[in-house]
């Protein structure tokens, strides 16, 4: 950890992550971002990023609209490439290595880094092919390793039942709700170890909310989860660690506790008390 | 609210109403404009060529006597041209706008190919048929054979058929690919599993528009040199053939000398038209059929 850094609030940041990981021992690091900076053309949009991501939690980005939690969502599973003129410095390492590093290879991080996107976004397909596309184009051809995996990861997003009887239906005539937790499903196929969701329920109605915050609650126990919200009472229900972002900058990251009761920073204390964004 | 009244009852409100019904006259009678001289067109055709439209006709061979003359090695012909047309414009037709669309890095150098292309698409077609001329028959040696006319018309319509293709691939939403993406998917997998089925009813459809282009056009046939001969079937692409628009072209050329000619034209026309009715059909039918909504 970098004691060395000028930025006293990394320092600060720093120290309590290792009172944190003192406590949860067990939990072992998955992401690691050191000294993370991204650019769009001339926009400036992260800045000086530090955050250590622990496995088996879930981790939810919160900030005002435009701070950039999207954009390091997809920085994340490289995603953010698709934007041309994206430059990077720093490093994050998954698996001791860094994934910004030019070598490593972006299909080889998107199988074991799932992502959930904001508007749901199945495709066109039946509700079978939906969830047997990641396989398939990974080169599972065996009908029957499919059909296990499609059950398999139906069941694990708890749609199993809605669905098991519509598998050949498009899924195009599913609710939002449905949508979203079989794009759920989908990333659950490529059998990941992190699954990134950004905004996943801005889009839903109060009741399909409450079904993927209980889905995050049980796929924690076997995935590493990091999810941005626009909502600040759903990151205090589902998750165990807060970051806070604002213009690009991480101003706190902590356990969700701390965050919101005893945050350390003001300008955190007027964001979750509601006095901006 | 007394001067609302004034120009409520005032005469200024009718003005207003009769000046809208005078626009709206104008309209009707350009649209009709078009519908007449389509009438009057097909009332001539028909009139002129429906007596002369026979199954001997249709399956008949060239001939200098009106009476025998058919045209089954115009058919052939045209059949022949699209066998060389369908194939060429569709892989380099949608291969090129993949590269330009997918994956060509969006800057200067791919709007300057994208500009041009939508340039070419505006070339007369007797250019065309001289580019034709100088390459596929006497550069490349072919003469006036099947695959030269074929290659020249492919070149005609590739450029529509670019631009038709571009369009359908852009149409399908980004986030698709970004799904297939995020889930380890290489782009050629994304375009092959996501992309291109989501964009082939739209291609489809646009290509067989752009054929259908291409089976109407004359003028750079007859830069080639396509003869109306009576030359035999073609049974392959090296042979020389004919082709309907030809046959029309010819056969009107010469009503000067045989009159009996211009009706023998007005039933190819019937031909051709029926060819391209139905083929425009098919092209409404896929596109109702099988466009998705995203
Ligand atoms: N594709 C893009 N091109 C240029 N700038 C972008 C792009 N996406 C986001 N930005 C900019 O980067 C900043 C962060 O955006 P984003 O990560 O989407 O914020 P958030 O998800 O927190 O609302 C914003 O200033 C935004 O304008
Ligand atoms: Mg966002």
């Amino acid at each position: 950890m970098s004691l060395s850094s000028e930025n006293k609030m990394n320092v600060k940041l720093n120290n309590k992550d290792m009172a944190v990981n003192n406590i949860n021992s067990e939990h072992r690091v998955v992401y690691d971002t050191k000294d993370l900076n991204l650019w769009y053309s001339d926009t400036h949009a992260l800045k000086d990023i530090n955050l250590e991501i622990n496995e088996k939690e879930v981790t939810a980005i919160i900030g005002p609209s435009g701070c950039g939690k999207s954009t390091y969502i997809k920085t994340l599973n490289r995603m953010v490439e698709l934007v041309p003129g994206v430059r990077t410095t720093g490093t994050i390492t998954y698996k001791n290595k860094n994934i910004l590093d030019k070598s490593f290879k972006v299909e080889d991080l998107r199988t074991q880094v799932g992502m959930v996107f904001q508007k749901a976004n199945p495709f066109p397909k039946s509700i079978y092919e939906n969830i047997a596309y990641g396989p398939k184009i990974h080169g599972i051809r065996n009908k029957k390793v499919l059909d296990e995996i499609v059950e398999k990861s139906l069941r694990g997003a708890y749609i199993w039942d809605e669905l098991k009887d519509r598998l050949n239906e498009n899924a195009y005539g599913l609710s939002g709700g449905q949508q979203q937790r079989l794009c759920i499903a989908r990333c659950l196929a490529i059998q990941p170890d992190v699954i990134l969701m950004d905004e996943p329920t801005s889009a839903l109605d109060p009741k399909s909310t409450l079904k993927i915050e209980e889905l995050v609650q049980e796929l924690k126990k076997e995935f590493s989860i990091i999810i941005v919200t626009h909502n600040m009472q759903q990151a205090a229900r589902i998750s165990d660690k807060t970051a806070f972002f604002l213009n690009g900058e991480v101003v706190e990251f902590d356990d969700t506790n701390t965050i919101f009761t005893n945050p350390n920073d003001s300008r955190t204390e007027d964001y979750i008390s509601g006095r901006f964004g | 609210m007394d001067k609302l009244e004034s120009i409520k009852s005032s005469s200024k409100m009718n003005a207003r109403i009769r000046k809208n019904s005078i626009w709206k006259s104008i309209f009707f009678l350009s649209t009709l404009v078009g519908l007449v001289v389509l009438a009057i067109l097909i009332v001539r055709v028909l009139g002129q060529g429906l007596a002369w439209l026979d199954w001997d006709f249709l399956t008949g061979r060239l001939s200098t006597s009106a009476e025998r003359a058919g045209i089954m090695g115009a058919i052939l012909g045209t059949v022949w041209v699209m066998i060389v047309v369908i194939p060429v414009t569709l892989i380099v037709g949608v291969g090129t706008a993949i590269y330009l669309e997918l994956y060509a890095k969006k800057g200067k150098f791919q709007s300057f190919i994208a500009t041009n292309i939508s340039n070419l698409a505006g070339v007369p077609s007797i250019v065309y048929g001289l580019l034709g001329l100088t390459v596929f028959s006497r550069l490349m040696g072919l003469g006036n054979a099947v695959l030269a006319g074929g290659l020249t018309l492919a070149l005609l319509v590739l450029p529509i058929l670019i631009v038709s293709a571009q369009e359908a691939l852009r149409a399908v939403p980004g986030y698709l690919s970004e799904a297939s993406l995020a889930m380890g998917a290489t782009k050629w997998q994304t375009i092959r599993r996501v992309v291109l089925p989501a964009a082939i009813p739209s291609i489809l459809t646009g290509s067989i528009l752009a054929l259908s282009r291409a089976i109407g056009e004359t003028a750079p046939l007859t830069v080639l040199g396509i003869p109306a001969l009576l030359i035999p079937f073609p049974n392959g692409l090296f042979d020389t053939f004919t082709a309907l628009p030809m046959q029309i072209y010819y056969w009107t050329l010469d009503s000067s000398l045989v009159a009996e000619y211009a009706n023998l034209a007005a039933a190819t026309i019937i031909v051709l038209l029926l060819l391209l009715f139905i083929l425009n059909s098919v092209a409404i039918f896929i596109r109702n059929k099988f466009q998705q909504r995203y």
